[in-house]
């Protein structure tokens, strides 16, 4: 016990020491935590209509004019040609173009139908589907319009309505930042817990310390312990600081049980520390265990379900989505504060966290050889 | 030029010499391309959907199987108790919960007004807007189809082309941008550490009093990155086009053009990185701790630009990776020439002389 209480003087005063890279591990998360949410989006708006008019009578201007002041959709431009509303397109100035054919209005009178042409830059699939979707729906609110106007409502039946009653729980605002922030905040920790701990070992390798430590009798597991309680620490400071920043700067309050998301903290750390040790341990240059961590950080926060749904994902990808603590982390932490789920809800979560520390963390401390 | 020769040979051996980091950087692109290409998309698929039907009647079955039969959700039944909704939502990762009211049909054939109850588990908003519009839209057919026995005069209708993408699937949007991070991060982080890593030993200082010029130290340096990233670049389309089924539609020249472009500039910004850091760990940290999510959010890949608020827009422009994806979609997946993407060329070519000329001012001759 007393050796540990030595070599975790030895490592805080190392890391107390060196100042910039402490200011970076308080600074940066907090920073990306108060402007990143922001950025972070995916309602579909703002979507850019071009209008090729080849009718240009009175019911093509109405059918614009309804359109525009839908609010879905901002008029770009209205072309004379296709080949116009095409160059917009490719400048990335439309999102869609809606094409109305020569004589609309007469011959919507004379041939009872008539078809508008609409094409969508469909890079983006669900914007362009929902985009499409909002026209149609436009349109068939003219055209109902339209008919009710050109046909005496007498000849109609009552018409039967089903009212959809929609209610959005947890988040009835639909707010983004409700969704993202304790994402992002997961993540910030992770990354700080990852990178420190994956570079922290074999830096002593590097600079031949470690041969120091190596040649006394401290045990394995009292050196890794001694590596991992100052991260420990620290990610737990930095989960401190972003859980404020939360509260505060976006006055987002959990729902569930501040402890509860704490004591997950703790042993989710854990593991993403025992991931970094290992690292440590294999690696025989910093440069290497940083492109080891690099790799890694990658898939979890793409395959964290941080920006897009793991529940989209394909059935292989979801497998492997299993084996990513972030996603975990990720996870519970939505489910604590928005939804304000209890230790019963995670406890899944808690058992399968624990389990990779466990693993991981052993087969840390039986790969690292005190002899070279 | 001899001994740039010889400059580069000595760094390319370092390079060289370095399996597992050298795995790495090949790797690296190989598995995100293919993981990214295939698993992300912002689509809601599978997604769990309950339904509560107290109606049991004619038109709630017929909406019902609607919702089964359109293959987008996966559709559960269960029994009625308002009490069970909390549980549902939080227990079985139910999204959705459709519910109909006793005496659904009736309601809608004698008094010809029904109601319909959609509660969305709205902690993912992405989700719930998506699944609401969907069920609601199905809700609409069911009831469209019930009038459409008497044809409806006038009808106005649309056909809609989805151009660059029929099948809407999400690797056109995704493979440029997983393509502009993944060269940005690793060139600015090998860079950065590279040149970091030999202040830390010391053998900078050997290099900074040879009679070399210490500009050239770094040029040196450069080369080996430079050639390894345009690796990286073909391996990339080529699985982009022979796996993923996304050819390059434009000049494969020009976008191996723009991407030597786009691989300078992340060079340059690396390059400004290690003259303000002065240990490998610091500047790992800025260059991944600081830019992995920055990159990510101001390219537009993930989060349209045009739905930020102004300021965090004009900050995207400061962001390398962003003018890089719009170059990318545009030669390889619209197919456009260079006359369409001149702009972002230009900004680009302006970003890495300013981050040179910062960073050569920056650099010191002398370590102190």
């Amino acid at each position: 016990m007393r050796t540990i209480l030595f070599l975790l003087r030895k490592e805080f005063r190392q890391i107390f020491r060196n100042v910039t890279i402490l200011r970076l591990i308080l600074i940066l998360p907090v920073m990306q935590l108060v402007i990143l949410p922001n950025a972070a989006n995916f309602e579909v708006k703002n979507i850019t209509v071009c209008i090729v008019d080849h009718d240009h009578s009175v019911g093509s201007q109405r059918l614009v004019t309804s359109i525009t002041a839908s609010g879905y959709f901002k008029l770009a431009h209205v072309t004379p040609s296709y080949h116009d509303a095409m160059a917009l397109i490719e400048a990335d100035k439309a999102d869609l173009i809606l094409e109305i054919p020569q004589g609309f209005d007469r011959a919507l009178i004379r041939d009872n139908k008539q078809t508008l042409f609409i094409a969508v830059n469909a890079i983006n699939g669900v914007k362009a589907n929902l985009g499409a979707a909002y026209l149609n729906t436009i349109i068939t609110q003219y055209n109902a319009q339209l008919r009710s106007q050109w046909i005496q409502p007498a000849r109609f039946g009552p018409v039967s309505r089903i009212e959809i009653a929609a209610l959005n729980k947890y988040n009835p605002y639909l707010s983004y930042k409700v969704y993202m922030v304790p994402g992002i905040l997961a993540f910030l920790v992770t990354m700080v817990a990852a990178y420190l701990s994956a570079l922290n070992i074999v830096k002593e390798k590097e600079s031949g310390t470690i041969e120091q430590i190596n040649v006394t009798p401290i045990r394995k597991y009292q050196f890794i312990l001694g590596k991992m309680i100052p991260f420990w620490v620290l990610g737990l400071v930095v989960f401190t600081i972003g859980m404020l920043v939360m509260r505060l700067v976006y006055g987002i309050v959990p729902e569930g049980s501040v402890l509860l998301l704490y004591s997950f903290a703790v042993v989710y750390i854990f593991s993403v520390l025992g991931m970094g040790l290992l690292v440590s341990t294999y690696a025989e240059t910093q440069q290497q265990a940083m492109f080891v961590a690099f790799f890694f950080i990658m898939i979890f926060i793409m395959m964290g379900g941080l920006f897009t749904s793991t529940d989209s994902m394909p059935a292989w990808a979801q497998m492997i989505t299993r084996f990513n603590p972030v996603r975990y982390f990720i996870e519970v932490m939505r489910m604590v504060v928005i939804r304000g789920s209890t230790f019963d809800d995670i406890k899944y979560h808690f058992l399968t966290v624990f389990g990779m520390g466990i693993f991981l963390n052993g087969w840390a401390v039986l790969n690292y050889r005190k002899t070279s | 030029m001899n001994q740039l020769l010889s400059f580069v040979r000595k760094e390319f051996l370092h390079v060289l010499r370095d399996r597992k980091t050298l795995l790495i950087l090949f790797g690296l692109p190989i598995v995100q391309i293919l993981l990214f290409g295939f698993a992300l998309t912002n689509e809601v698929r599978n997604a769990n959907i309950a339904i509560i039907d107290d109606a049991h009647d004619v038109a709630s079955r017929k909406i019902i199987g609607m919702v089964s039969a359109s293959g987008s959700f996966r559709v559960r039944e269960v029994q009625g108790g308002h009490a069970s909704i909390e549980e549902l939502f939080r227990n079985s990762g139910v999204k959705l919960i459709v519910l109909f009211p006793a005496n659904f049909n009736n309601d809608l054939m004698h008094t010809q007004h029904a109601r319909v109850q959609i509660i969305a588990d709205a902690s993912d908003p992405n989700t719930a807007s998506t699944l609401t519009t969907y069920v609601s839209a199905i809700i609409a057919d069911y009831q469209k189809s019930t009038v459409q026995s008497t044809a409806l005069p006038f009808a106005i209708n649309t056909q809609v082309r989805m151009l660059y993408n029929p099948q809407l699937k999400g690797a056109p949007n995704f493979v440029p941008g997983v393509m502009a991070l993944v060269l940005m991060l690793v060139c600015v982080m090998m860079t950065s550490i590279a040149i970091v890593r030999e202040k830390e030993l010391g053998t900078m200082e050997i290099l900074l009093v040879s009679p070399f010029r210490p500009i050239l130290v770094i040029v040196a340096k450069v080369v080996p990155y430079l050639l390894l990233s345009l690796v990286n670049v073909a391996t990339i389309l080529v699985l982009s086009t022979y796996v993923l089924d996304l050819p390059v539609q434009g000049s494969v020249l020009l976008l191996f053009g723009v991407s030597t472009i786009f691989i300078l500039t992340s060079l340059a910004l690396g390059l400004l990185i290690s003259t303000i850091t002065n240990s490998q760990q610091s500047a790992m940290l800025f260059s991944m701790m600081g830019m992995l999510l920055p990159t990510i959010m101001f390219s537009g890949f993930m989060f349209p630009i045009e739905n930020m608020p102004i300021p965090l827009q004009v900050i995207s422009n400061v962001v390398p990776a962003r003018w890089y994806y719009t170059i990318v979609k545009a030669v390889m997946i619209k197919g456009l020439g260079i006359t369409s993407i001149w702009r972002e060329l230009l900004v680009l070519v302006g970003m890495t002389v300013v981050l040179v000329v910062i960073s050569v001012r920056k650099f010191k001759v002398r370590l102190a």
